[in-house]
C-alpha cells in the first residue's frame, strides 16, 4: 500500500528494460548502418575492424539508424538550445501538435459522449448509428486526413481546426463505445428502484448512469488522448511544412535526417505518455470518489 | 379469500389476477387467478419455492410488472397511479446502495427525485436512520458498513419516502442466519412503531410466521395461492416464541400448505 515501495518495485524493472533496449539499439545500429560503412571502406581500401565499425556506425551524419545518444544530443540541440518560440525547436513545433491534439481530443469526447447518449436513450438511433460508426474507422486515417484538410481549406477553413478534426475523427470512436457501455452499466435492479421512486429520465441519467459510466469513460479517454497526437501528427503531414511533429517528421523524410526523425518521434511519444498519465491520474481521483474512499485498487 | 369488495382500509386489492410470459418455449404463467386483499397496518408474507410468482405478484403491485388480466388496486388506485403518488417504497433483495453516496445521501435519494428541499430531505434522513438505530454513521460509505447495517439503511431509505405501504423482496435472504434474527426482531420492532401495511415476500418458514400477521402460501407452475394462514401470535413477542406450540403448529401449517403444492417434489 506504502506509496514508496510500490515506486521502487517499478523502478527495477523499468530500467532494465530500458537498458535492454539501448543495447538492442546500439547493437541495431551498428547492424543496420554496417553495409553502407563497408562498401566505403571497400571502396578505399581502408583495413577495418568492429571496433572501428562500431564507432563509424555511431557517428555517421546520415545514419540508417541513429545511435541513442546521437538522438539525444540532436533532442538537446532541438528542445533546450532553441528559443521555445523558434521554428528549430521541438517544444515549439510539440505545442503546435498539442493545441490540435487537444481540441480534436475534447470535440471527440464531446461527440462521443453525445452519440453514446443518444445511442442509448433512442431506439432508432442504437439500430443506425452503430454501424456508420464502426465503417468510419475502418477507413485508413492516413488516406482520409488530406480530404478532410482540402474540402475544409476549400471553404476556407484551415489552421488548427481541420487538423483537429482528424484528432476528433480518431477520438470519439473509443469514447461511444465506452460510454455506451458505462451508461449500460447499472444493474437492472437499480433501474427498478429509479422506477419505482418514479424518477425522470434526467434524474436516472444524472444520479444514476452517468456515475456508472465514469470509469468506462476514463478507460476511453486514456486511448483517445493518446490517438489525438496520432490524428494532429498524420494531419500535419499533407499540410507540410507550417509547423507541428509531423511537419518535423515529413521535413526529416525529405532530407534523409534520421536523427531529425527519431528526436521527433521520442517528443511525439514523451508528449503522448505525458497526456495519458494525466488522464490516469484524473481516473484514479474520480474512481476513489465512486468508491467513497474506498482504499483505491492497484 | 372470496371476499372481494373493497373496503375503505383496503390497501392492495387483487382480484382474479394472472400474468403470463412469453417465452420462446411458449407462455409461463407466472401468476395465475390470484385473489388477495391486504388490509391496512398488516404484516403479510408470501412464501413458496423459488418460481411460485411471489417476487412477481410484489412487482405487479409495485407496477414493475404488468399484470396480463384481473384487476388490481394499490391504495384504491391502480400501480401506476400508486407510483407516482409514491405510496410504496420497495426494499430489494440487495440493498441497492450507491457507493458513491454516503449513508445520509443515499437515504435522501428519493426525496432528491420527489424534490424535496434540503432541510426537509436532512430531517427525514436523521429520523429513519435513528428508527433503523443507524444514527452516528450518517457520514459513512456502504462500504464501511456490514451487510445487514447496508440493508437497514436501504429500510431507512424505503421508509423515508413516509409510504404507507412497504413493499419488501426477500429483503434479509443474502445475509447470515444470526444477522437475520437480529433484523427479524428489529423490523417486528419497527412495523409495531409505524404501523406500516408490509408485504414481505421470503421462503424462509420461521421469518413468515416470525413476522406476519398473515402468510400467503403459494405454489408454482402455474404461480397461485394455495392457503392464507392468519398468525395471531402476541404483538409482543421475541425470537423465543419460535420455540412454543403455537408457532410451531403455525410453521406446521405452512409447510403443509407447501406440500399440498407439490413444492417438495422433485423438479
Amino acid at each position: 500500500m506504502n506509496d514508496a515501495t510500490h515506486s521502487q518495485g517499478r523502478i527495477f524493472p523499468l530500467s532494465v528494460v530500458i537498458v535492454v533496449l539501448t543495447v538492442i539499439w546500439y547493437a541495431g545500429a551498428v547492424y543496420l548502418n554496417s553495409g553502407q560503412l563497408i562498401d566505403r571502406y571497400n571502396k578505399r581500401s581502408v583495413q577495418w575492424d568492429i571496433t572501428q565499425l562500431a564507432a563509424d556506425a555511431w557517428s555517421m551524419k546520415r545514419p540508417v539508424l541513429p545511435a541513442p545518444h546521437q538522438v539525444v544530443r540532436e533532442l538537446k540541440k532541438t528542445v533546450l538550445d532553441q528559443k521555445v518560440t523558434s521554428k528549430r525547436s521541438l517544444i515549439y513545433h510539440a505545442g503546435v501538435t498539442l493545441s490540435s491534439a487537444l481540441l480534436g481530443f475534447v470535440l471527440g469526447t464531446v461527440l462521443g459522449i453525445g452519440l453514446a447518449i443518444g445511442i442509448v436513450y433512442v431506439t432508432t438511433l442504437d439500430r443506425s448509428l452503430m454501424p456508420w460508426i464502426i465503417a468510419s474507422q475502418t477507413v485508413p486515417i492516413l488516406a482520409l486526413a488530406p480530404m478532410i484538410i482540402v474540402v475544409l481549406g476549400s471553404v476556407g477553413i484551415t489552421g488548427l481546426f481541420p487538423k483537429s478534426v482528424i484528432s476528433m475523427y480518431l477520438c470519439f470512436f473509443p469514447v461511444v463505445v465506452g460510454m455506451v457501455k458505462g451508461l449500460r452499466s447499472p444493474e437492472p435492479m437499480l433501474l427498478d428502484q429509479m422506477h419505482t421512486y418514479y424518477a425522470s429520465r434526467a434524474q436516472v441519467f444524472f444520479r444514476l448512469r452517468l456515475p456508472s459510466s465514469i470509469p468506462f469513460l476514463f478507460a476511453s479517454l486514456k486511448v483517445a488522448i493518446a490517438l489525438s497526437i496520432v490524428g494532429a501528427i498524420v494531419a500535419e503531414l499533407p499540410t507540410g511544412g507550417q509547423g507541428g511533429l509531423g511537419a518535423r517528421l515529413l521535413t526529416g523524410s525529405y532530407y534523409g535526417q534520421t536523427t531529425m526523425i527519431w528526436a521527433a518521434l521520442i517528443t511525439a511519444s514523451v508528449v503522448s505518455a505525458t497526456l495519458v498519465s494525466i488522464v490516469a491520474l484524473g481516473e484514479r481521483t474520480m474512481l476513489r470518489r465512486l468508491d467513497g474512499g474506498q482504499v483505491a485498487r492497484s | 379469500m372470496s371476499d372481494n369488495a373493497s373496503s375503505s382500509d383496503t390497501v392492495v386489492q387483487i382480484d382474479q389476477l394472472s400474468l403470463d410470459f412469453d417465452t420462446v418455449d411458449g407462455p409461463v404463467h407466472a401468476l395465475s387467478g390470484i385473489d388477495l386483499a391486504i388490509r391496512e397496518g398488516e404484516f403479510v408474507s408470501l412464501i413458496g419455492p423459488s418460481g411460485c410468482g411471489k417476487t412477481t405478484l410484489l412487482r405487479v403491485i409495485a407496477d414493475l410488472e404488468k399484470h396480463s388480466s384481473g384487476k388490481i388496486l394499490v391504495n384504491g388506485v391502480s400501480p401506476d397511479q400508486a407510483r407516482q403518488d409514491r405510496s410504496y417504497g420497495y426494499v430489494f433483495q440487495a440493498p441497492a446502495l450507491y457507493p458513491w453516496r454516503t449513508v445520509t445521501k443515499n437515504v435522501v435519494l428519493p426525496l432528491e427525485i420527489m424534490g424535496l428541499t434540503r432541510s426537509q430531505q436532512q430531517t427525514r434522513a436523521k429520523k429513519y436512520l435513528d428508527l433503523v438505530n443507524l444514527s452516528g454513521f450518517e457520514n459513512k460509505y456502504p462500504w464501511q458498513l456490514s451487510g445487514g447495517m447496508q440493508q437497514r439503511v436501504s429500510i431507512a431509505r424505503a421508509l423515508s419516502v413516509e409510504p404507507q405501504l412497504l413493499l419488501m423482496d426477500e429483503p434479509f435472504g443474502a445475509l447470515d442466519e444470526i444477522t437475520r434474527d437480529h433484523l427479524n426482531e428489529q423490523l417486528l420492532e419497527l412495523w409495531r412503531k409505524t404501523r406500516k401495511t408490509v408485504v414481505f415476500v421470503t421462503h424462509s418458514i420461521p421469518e413468515a410466521v416470525f413476522l406476519s400477521s398473515r402468510v400467503v402460501v403459494m405454489s408454482p407452475r402455474p404461480g397461485r395461492v394455495m392457503d392464507v394462514i392468519e398468525c395471531n401470535l402476541p404483538s409482543e413477542r421475541t425470537l423465543d416464541i419460535r420455540e412454543t406450540p403455537d408457532f410451531l403448529s403455525l410453521a406446521h401449517r405452512v409447510r403443509q400448505g407447501l406440500k399440498a403444492g407439490h413444492s417438495y417434489d422433485d423438479e
